[in-house]
């Protein structure tokens, strides 16, 4: 295992993919918080004319061009997309979608022009389309580590406002922050994680390491602090996780495992997670349904006791059923381990018959006691 | 004639790109009405799985059982996306951003694996080759019509004939989903069946413009369509129409470039949407600002007509009611004044006598219109 991560290329793919998911799940926190989810998918495919752009300006494969070109089409398209959305009716979902398949659709067009001019050198290109993590040099590494850390600089510079502007944009503005700059930043910033996933996971599917890891942490905390830390925790974990699978498997791409890895995490967070999960809301559920029927069982064999003026009146259990449409045997029997009923025999009858205990009748009396104050 | 037609490939990758477009058009109307064109970002990329498994059980690679098989994948994703939804731990946005990478990686490991030598690879997914479509042809009548011709005529004329058929219906779940319901018209089904729609298209389309182009001609036509007009049957029209047009000049421009012609296709359809979006005849962004410009100057002139009514033989008449107060009182620059009162003059609301301005009867109206409104006068 040691001597396998020590091989020089998948410890170059495992350290790509950390650093994606580090930043990706920082700031896609506050993109999934701010219900721009999809921003990112947008801006992951409007990278595509930079790329190309950087390629045909450098010459050559030069991993700064490429990011560069990347970035200024990401937030052209951001641009693009908020001059539609603002100075028309389109709406936000239109915007989107616009700029998203027309910066593509330029992107291709670029990209079909540099193979025609048959540049030899254009062979990578393709791999910025799906990502092709096996291609990732030291010092595309440098590059990568470079922009987290300025992004995380960043977050970290103005968090206090950007937690505000993410929460309360309006309360923001009175306080006489700079809130279309902040926003303008937090979104740039999404442009810059797309930048560093570009090579490992591609364009197409940049977006769900944008939502994923994000969605995930929030279900473990409504705190931002701690969200974005798990966030980050899960996307550096699925990034590596990805990236070690693809590396042991023969000939799997290493953006879709990444991708299925932080999916996997949204799966489990949403069953599992304390409070939120949804495993857990089910068991709280259907211990409050049983609960509530015992309840309602106990209180019917009260009433029919008072019907009949008998205390130790015996109920039969077929009756029991008819009257709640339900078998009511596993009722009556947590309840007789609760000692609140007692099973009788009411002869000739051969069928169960149950009557209430001392216990049961005080129970029942109270229950229908905070009833009648409900009801009142 | 008609062999003179089939046999040239121009004709046929045009054609080809004009029925993607019309019907991707005719669907993607209602997406973009209804607030949820993202669905087809979606929808686009998920078929691929969808793609992958109806080859991996039937072999088939294009055909009825890919595009039936696409349908069920679309109204599948959006199943999940709601899912997803309604367990309010994830929002809409967020769940349709969830749902499809999911898929689409899926299916894209699923290549990897089983389909290493089928012609689905990645490329095809992402950008298509709609200058081959003239390759694979079949037979009829003696001629030889592309596959890719068939198969996007059959969904053109299905959608075509889904809007027309229930056109009311879908107006009233698209504008008020429910009235819609209310009545008992089902919107829910309605739209997974323009959903399911929408998915088959996709898929007939995707060996000639891939996944993700295909998204250009479902969002961006109808959007170009929806700054020219308010009536949904032309807002139809015109998308079919910006379709059509971008896929001709797309296909001249790809040959004359000699780049994708599928990419230029849809960079047109981006060219037709600025072009409304900035030449539109109502929510152009050139008619909101000559609007807002000749509302301005109306204004102005109102201004300069309360102006003088204000100082009408008053102590400071003369002082006040001359063009030069324009410039010292109204801090009116040269231009601006001049432009104010020519505009004044015409409309009949000031008269000029030397340097004296004084209001006419209309003038004087128009001031105490604006002055004391609840005094009704006729104009």
């Amino acid at each position: 295992m040691l001597e396998f991560l020590s091989d020089y290329t998948i410890r170059n793919v495992a350290l790509g993919a950390a650093l994606l998911g580090l930043i990706s799940g920082v700031l896609g926190s506050f993109a999934v918080l701010r219900r721009q989810s999809l921003l990112g998918d947008t801006l992951s495919h409007a990278a595509l004319p930079g790329v190309c752009l950087g390629f045909i300006v450098a010459g050559t494969r030069d991993l700064g061009y490429i990011l560069g070109g990347a970035l200024i089409t990401g937030a052209l398209a951001a641009l693009f997309m908020l001059l539609l959305t603002r100075n028309s009716r389109l709406k936000t979902d239109a915007g989107l979608g616009i700029s998203l398949s027309v910066f593509f659709a330029l992107g291709v067009v670029l990209l079909t022009w540099i193979q025609s001019t048959g540049n030899a050198a254009q062979g990578g290109l393709d791999s910025f389309l799906f990502g092709q993590a096996a291609a990732i040099l030291r010092s595309d590494l440098w590059i990568m580590g470079g922009i987290t850390a300025a992004a995380l600089a960043v977050v970290a510079a103005f968090w206090k406002e950007f937690k505000l502007v993410t929460f309360d944009p309006v309360f923001a503005r009175t306080l006489g922050l700079p809130v279309l700059v902040l926003e303008i930043a937090l979104t740039v910033m999404i442009a810059l994680a797309v930048v560093v996933g570009l090579q490992m996971v591609g364009v197409v599917l940049m977006a769900a390491m944008v939502i994923a890891p994000a969605v995930a942490a929030r279900q473990w905390s409504s705190r931002l602090e701690v969200m974005v830390l798990l966030s980050a925790l899960i996307g550096m974990i699925s990034g590596m996780a990805g990236a070690i699978v693809s590396a042991l498997g023969r000939g799997l791409a290493t953006g879709p495992l990444i991708v299925l890895a932080a999916s996997a995490a949204v799966g489990f967070s949403l069953l599992f997670a304390p409070g939120r999960g949804i495993v857990w809301e089910m068991i709280r559920r259907a211990r409050n349904r049983r609960s509530l029927r015992s309840q309602r069982v106990l209180t019917t064999l009260y009433r029919l006791a008072a019907h009949h003026g008998d205390s130790a009146y015996p109920s039969e259990q077929g009756m029991l059923d008819t009257y709640h449409g339900i078998a009511t045997v596993s009722v009556m029997h947590r309840l007789q381990d609760r000692g609140l009923v007692q099973p009788v025999v009411h002869a000739p009858e051969p069928t169960p018959h149950w009557m209430l205990t001392p216990d049961g009748i005080a129970e029942a009396e109270r229950i229908l006691a905070t009833l009648g104050k409900r009801e009142a | 004639m008609l062999a003179a037609i089939f046999d040239n490939p121009s004709v046929m990758i045009v054609l080809t790109g004009a029925l993607v477009g019309t019907a991707a058009s005719l669907v993607g109307t209602f997406l973009v009405l209804r607030g949820n064109s993202m669905l087809s970002d979606a929808i686009s990329h998920s078929i691929v799985f969808g793609i992958v498994i109806v080859w991996m059980l039937t072999r088939q690679q294009s055909g009825p059982v890919q595009i039936v098989g696409a349908a069920l994948t679309g109204v599948f994703t959006v199943f999940l996306t709601e899912l997803l939804v309604s367990t309010r731990r994830v929002k809409n946005d967020a769940a349709i951003g969830l749902v499809f990478p999911v898929l689409f990686s899926i299916g894209v490991l699923l290549l990897n694996i089983y389909a290493r030598n089928v012609h689905i690879d990645q490329h095809t997914v992402l950008l298509g080759e709609i200058g081959f479509v003239w390759l694979d042809t079949v037979d009829i009548a003696g001629y030889p019509v592309p596959q890719a011709l068939l198969s996007m005529g059959a969904m053109t004329l299905a959608n075509l004939a889904f809007v027309i058929l229930f056109f009311k219906e879908l107006k009233l779940a698209t504008f008020d989903r429910s009235l819609a319901r209310a009545l008992g018209f089902a919107p829910g089904i309605l739209s997974y069946a323009l959903l399911a729609l929408l998915s088959g298209t996709a898929v007939a389309a995707f060996d000639s413009v891939g996944a993700i182009l295909f998204i250009a001609f479902v969002i961006v036509p109808p959007s170009a369509a929806y700054l020219l007009t308010d009536r949904l049957w032309l807002m139809l029209v015109y998308g079919c129409a910006i379709s059509i047009m971008s896929s001709i000049a797309g296909y001249w421009l790809a040959v004359s470039l000699n780049v994708s012609i599928g990419g230029m296709m849809a960079v047109m359809t981006g060219i037709f949407l600025l072009a409304a979006f900035l030449a539109g005849p109502r929510y152009g962004m050139i008619a909101q600002i000559v609007r807002r410009r000749s509302r301005e100057r109306a204004n102005e002139c109102r201004t300069l007509a309360v102006h003088l009514y204000n100082h009408e033989g008053g102590p400071a008449q003369d002082e006040e009611n001359v063009a030069a107060a324009l410039h010292d009182h109204l801090h009116w620059d040269e231009t601006r004044a001049r432009h104010v009162l020519r505009q004044s003059i015409d409309q009949g609301l000031v008269v000029r006598d030397g340097d004296a301005l004084a209001l006419t009867e209309r003038g004087r109206v128009e001031a105490r219109a604006i002055l004391e409104p609840w005094r009704q006068e006729a104009v």
